[in-house]
C-alpha cells in the first residue's frame, strides 16, 4: 500500500488525549494561476475531517480553502488512555479520502 | 469495511440532513454535506449566518485566540484557539478579509476539549475571529494578524 497522507501522533496524559496530526495534501483554493499557462488551477481541497476515539467520533471539521496546504491540526479530548484507537480521515472536494488509524501513547 | 462503512454514513447523512433541513434536527449536531454556501460567502455575516445559524455573537474574554502578531507568510499562519467557557460544541475560525471569510468550524463532539490548533491562509492584515458554541449560545473573539505577504492566490 502506498504512504498514508496522514501522520498522526496521539498521546495521553491525566486523561486527556492531544492529537496531532499532518495531512499531506496541495489545498488549492481554486484563485491561483499558472504562471506558464495563465490557466486557474482548480480547487482541490480537503472538506472534511473526522476524528474517531475507539470507533466514536470525538471531531468533525468542515474545512474551507483557507487552510494551508499540507493541513496540521491539533486538538484534545478527554476519558483516553494508551493503547485506545484514534482514527483520522479526510475527504477532498474530489471525492478523494484517506484515512490512518493509530494507538495512543 | 471501510469503504462500506463510508457508503453508509454518506446515505445517512443525506437523510439527515433531509431531516435537518425540515427543522427536526438540530443543525450542527449531525455531519451535513460539506456547508458550500458558508464557506463562498463574500462577506463575514454571511459567512457566520451560514456557518453557524446566525450573525449575531457575544464577545467572550474566555476564548483565547494564540495567533503571531506579523505572520511573514500568510500562507501558513498558525493559530491556536482554546477556551475556558463549559461544554463548547463547536469552534468556528474566520479571517475578516479573506475573499472567503470562513476558514473552518470544528463541531466537537462530547469529550473534546475547547482547543484546536492548526495553519490558515491569510490574504492580508485582518482580524482573525474565533466562535464557540457553549449552551446554544455564540461567543466570539478577535485577533488582528499583520501579514506581511498574502496566502491567496499569486
Amino acid at each position: 500500500m502506498a504512504k498514508s497522507s496522514i501522520k498522526i501522533r496521539a498521546k495521553a496524559k491525566n486523561g486527556v488525549v492531544t492529537v496531532k496530526a499532518l495531512i499531506s495534501h496541495k489545498m488549492e483554493t481554486g484563485l491561483r494561476k499558472d504562471k506558464k499557462t495563465g490557466k486557474v488551477i482548480p480547487a482541490h481541497f480537503i472538506e472534511e475531517v473526522v476524528c474517531e476515539h475507539n470507533g466514536a467520533p470525538v471531531l468533525e471539521a468542515e474545512w474551507g480553502v483557507a487552510i494551508s496546504k499540507n493541513p496540521y491540526l491539533s486538538f484534545k479530548f478527554k476519558g483516553g488512555k494508551a493503547g485506545d484507537t484514534v482514527k483520522l480521515s479526510w475527504k477532498d472536494n474530489t471525492g478523494k479520502s484517506d484515512s490512518l488509524e493509530t494507538k495512543v501513547k | 469495511m471501510q469503504r462500506r462503512h463510508f457508503l453508509k454514513n454518506t446515505m445517512a447523512t443525506g437523510a439527515i440532513a433531509l431531516a435537518a433541513s425540515s427543522g427536526l434536527l438540530v443543525p450542527g449536531s449531525v455531519l451535513a454535506a460539506w456547508n458550500k454556501k458558508a464557506f463562498d460567502a463574500k462577506d463575514v455575516q454571511s459567512a457566520l449566518k451560514g456557518a453557524i445559524g446566525t450573525e449575531l455573537t457575544e464577545a467572550s474574554d474566555k476564548i483565547k485566540i494564540k495567533a503571531p502578531q506579523i505572520a511573514e507568510n500568510g500562507a501558513v499562519v498558525p493559530i491556536t484557539i482554546s477556551s475556558t467557557l463549559s461544554n463548547v460544541k463547536s469552534i468556528t475560525i474566520l479571517s475578516e478579509k479573506n475573499g472567503t471569510p470562513l476558514i473552518a468550524k470544528f463541531n466537537l463532539k462530547g469529550k473534546s476539549e475547547a482547543f484546536i490548533s492548526t495553519r490558515i491562509k491569510m490574504g492580508k492584515t485582518s482580524n482573525i475571529i474565533a466562535v464557540c458554541e457553549s449552551g446554544g449560545k455564540f461567543y466570539s473573539a478577535r485577533k488582528e494578524v499583520k501579514v506581511t505577504i498574502g496566502g491567496c492566490g499569486g
